[in-house]
């Protein structure tokens, strides 16, 4: 899965909890939450979206450091199966 | 025979337009089953049954905006004739719709019960009385048993152009309230109004003491830790849910925070049925209700919550949904907010606010810490309850928390 592949994903499953919000607007440090407004339950939805598209698992205790596009493309990146 | 009538969904709703039928006439319904899409000005609701029986023809057609109260349809009960129905207005809802005390600078809504229901009139003569605005209660049947045919309405429309007053003093139409259709400004003005219906009631009749505590987190949310690991990040518990069934807990060892405030007294609630504020992305809340929270499994409230997080961010809940809470909760921690001091949902008696969950310094036995903690808030309703009691909820609320496993 190339980056470009994984970041379209990622803007999927933001869209899906935040559909009025333009991931590409996003700068790569900004905290993806706070810039759109997103809720603990939707952030986790987003998660599970991510685990069920790139088959990364995601612990609990990892969560903060999926919080920027660049750390999560990261994040997924190098754990991809 | 059973009336099924346009609910009220909460204390500011004053009508609600019949979107869509969902059964058709002489289809069986259970109780429970969803019969029919209401809109109102807090979204789109999904309305149920609630008694089983045959579904009888719609008295009001789709598109047409109602009065709270107005029949929809008559669901005939089968073997038992003239049994006696239960309104689908929930007790917080119907005192609302009834009584002058809800007060909210609108004449309550005028019940039209009863003329509508009682005439027999054929399924295309009730189309056609509509589409020529002629209103049934002034229409005399010549049919079978004397219900309304064709041309009976056909006659009355005549009548009516010969002589502009018509004999008698008919009731008003239940056709008369207009159509509105909705855009996204409208409904957003509207969802507003309705807030502000229910919030200014709220300040005006309830008479609020604020109590609020810190709570050491530690316990619970290392207990919680432990359990989504053992979990799917499907599955995973959100520190929300084991709040929420703290809250259902200290609230079976101080039930008078569990009810509603109507006619002048306390009306305690045996089932705590917790209104949890979703706040919507387009703007404004909705409160729906998570059900029995009491007897539910963590995992099992994480489950109802997120239905019900979903359901109402895509305009999906159930009538029932907005309308049975029986005190409510409202975390504002997700925006950082340390303390709220939120306003009671009337007829309810009591509010429970949580904050962010936040590191901050503990002292605890001669030692200064640094734990996880939350400020937990209670609004209540002084007619209804004292200081006391609102001490007693917030002691047990951290009690329950303390001992994550029996939660």
């Amino acid at each position: 899965m190339t980056e470009q592949e994984l970041r379209a994903i990622i803007f999927t499953e933001l869209r899906k909890v935040a559909p009025e919000c333009d991931p590409a607007a996003l700068t790569p440090d900004e905290n993806i939450r706070e810039a759109f407004d997103i809720d603990s339950y939707s952030f986790l939805r987003v998660l599970v979206g991510l685990n069920k598209q790139t088959g990364v698992d995601i612990p609990e205790s990892d969560y903060g450091k999926l919080s920027t596009l660049a750390t999560m493309t990261q994040y997924l990146a190098a754990r991809l199966p | 025979m059973g009336e099924f009538r346009m609910p009220s969904l909460g204390a500011d709703m004053e009508t609600g337009k019949l979107v869509e039928w969902l059964v058709a006439p002489g289809q069986p319904v259970q109780r429970g089953d969803i019969v029919a899409l209401v809109e109102t000005q807090k979204g789109l609701f999904e309305i149920e049954a609630f008694e089983e029986g045959i579904m009888g023809e719609p008295l009001v057609r789709a598109g047409q905006t109602v009065p709270v109260g107005t029949v929809l349809a008559m669901i005939s009960s089968g073997t038992k004739a003239a049994a006696s129905t239960e309104v689908p207005a929930e007790p917080p809802a119907a005192p609302a719709a009834a009584s002058p005390a809800a007060g909210l600078g609108v004449p309550p809504a005028a019940p039209l019960a009863g003329s509508p229901s009682r005439i027999a009139c054929s399924p295309s003569a009730r189309q056609l009385a509509l589409e020529l605005n002629v209103d049934l209660a002034t229409v005399r049947g010549t049919g079978p048993g004397g219900a309304i045919q064709r041309s009976d309405i056909e006659e009355a429309a005549n009548a009516r152009k010969s002589d502009a007053a018509p004999v008698g003093a008919p009731e008003k139409p239940v056709a008369a309230a207009p159509i509105q259709p909705m855009d996204a400004a409208t409904s957003a003005a509207r969802m507003r109004q309705a807030i502000a219906a229910a919030v200014s009631r709220s300040n005006r009749e309830i008479p609020h003491y604020y109590l609020e505590t810190e709570i050491d987190l530690s316990r619970p949310l290392q207990w919680l830790a432990a359990e989504n690991q053992k979990r799917s990040i499907q599955e995973r518990v959100l520190p929300v849910a084991l709040l929420l069934k703290a809250v259902a807990k200290a609230l079976r060892d101080v039930p008078e925070l569990n009810g509603y405030w109507l006619e002048d007294r306390l009306q305690v609630k045996t089932e705590i049925h917790i209104g949890f504020a979703v706040a919507l992305r387009q703007g404004g809340l909705i409160s729906p209700a998570l059900h029995q929270v009491d007897r539910l499994s963590i995992g099992e409230l994480m489950q109802a919550m997120a239905d019900l997080i979903e359901r109402t961010r895509a305009g999906r809940l159930r009538g029932s949904e907005v309308t049975d809470a029986t005190v409510s909760v409202t975390n504002l921690g997700d925006r950082g907010v340390k303390t709220v001091h939120g306003v009671i949902y009337p007829p309810q008696v009591a509010l429970v606010g949580f904050g962010r969950i936040a590191e901050r310094p503990w002292a605890e036995g001669g030692m200064l810490g640094v734990r996880p903690c939350v400020t937990a808030t209670l609004a209540a309703d002084h007619r209804a309850t004292d200081g006391h009691q609102g001490a007693l909820f917030l002691e047990a609320l951290n009690r329950h928390l303390q001992l994550p496993e029996g939660l």
